[in-house]
């Protein structure tokens, strides 16, 4: 059960894959199909391994991506 | 499932129009939340510079007047001494601030003027195609240097933090950087002293950021985030340099 969700918004993402590589369980990764704007935007592969750390978030350059976390003692 | 991070209402919906992988975005989204959560919106004013940030004002919920190049400090000057109950700031880029508008900032130092300044730094002027600024370093190719700027010929980088904390009427200097989730961190908790700094009437406060210029630079952004974290970080000082309330 995954402890954290990411939601990238596709259309503001530019695809500088920064969220991808500062993940620490490398759950982003880029898509095959560009946005309207012709970017490979980032989404989340793993949903599984998500933790929520929402570093991801802290380094996106567009701020484009909004974090949940499951709620501590569930 | 809680919602723990999302875009902060001090920044509008408009799109930034930054290269993919620009920091300058993570520096507005720190600004804004700061903003936010010092519940400023409703009286703060920000005086953009020239450069790539020159159309900020279409990015902050909040009053913005643009300056000419590099005279940011003293339009908020003027701003500051005629509302002295707003919160006023400049952003300003290395190009805008550390060549032609030195003096601006230097003598809003001096003064001890009341505001805060946000000096975004990536060694390079980003908007007109990458030509060597101030802040170059040495043996760094630019579009103006494309052997690497020569300190024989071209001189050596002006470390704008460094310069600006020997200034009596700077009451608070920092120099951070945005390369990671940590230093972001404590990019944010810089800016929230500045702002609480001139909240509380100490006079000049000033945050140097760290930012990269992928497009300019020739990287990846991945890239260009190692690049910062093993070139300027390591020439230019880090850390809180002048602290007037600690003294």
């Amino acid at each position: 059960m995954a402890k954290g969700t990411v939601e990238v918004d596709k259309l503001r993402c530019k695809g500088c894959s920064i969220c991808v590589e500062v993940c620490p369980q490398k759950v982003l990764n880029l898509s095959k199909e560009p946005n309207p704007k012709g970017y490979y935007y980032a989404r989340q592969a793993d949903p599984d391994n998500c933790t929520g750390c929402a570093m991801c978030a802290l380094m996106c350059p567009d701020v484009a991506i909004r974090i949940w976390r499951q709620a501590s003692g569930n | 499932m809680k919602e723990v991070f999302k875009r902060t209402g001090a920044l509008t919906d408009a799109p930034f129009h930054y290269c993919p992988g620009c920091t300058h975005g993570i520096i507005h989204r720190l600004v804004a939340e700061n903003l936010e959560e010092l519940n400023l919106l409703g009286k703060a004013i920000g005086v953009t510079p020239v450069g790539c940030a020159g159309f900020c004002q279409q990015y902050f919920n909040i009053d913005m007047q643009g300056a000419a190049h590099g005279r940011a400090p003293a339009v908020a000057t003027g701003i500051k001494r005629a509302l002295p109950d707003r919160f006023v700031f400049t952003y300003q880029g290395d190009g805008d601030l550390a060549s032609i508008g030195i003096a601006e900032v230097m003598h809003a130092a001096a003064r001890g003027e009341n505001i805060t300044t946000i000096f975004v730094n990536n060694a390079i002027y980003g908007m007109t195609g990458g030509q060597m600024a101030p802040t170059t370093l040495p043996g760094q190719k630019t579009s103006t240097s494309p052997f690497g700027r020569e300190p024989s010929v071209a001189g050596y980088p002006l470390d704008m933090p460094k310069i600006i904390a020997q200034i009596q009427g700077a009451a608070y200097v920092a120099s951070v950087s945005v390369d990671s989730p940590k230093n972001v961190l404590q990019a944010k908790k810089a800016i929230r002293q500045a702002f609480e700094y001139q909240l509380a009437g100490r006079g000049f406060t000033f945050v140097s950021v760290l930012s990269t210029c992928p497009t300019n630079w020739g990287m990846s952004p991945v890239k260009a985030l190692e690049w910062l974290r093993e070139n300027m970080m390591k020439n230019y000082t880090l850390g809180v340099l002048k602290d007037a309330a600690a003294q």
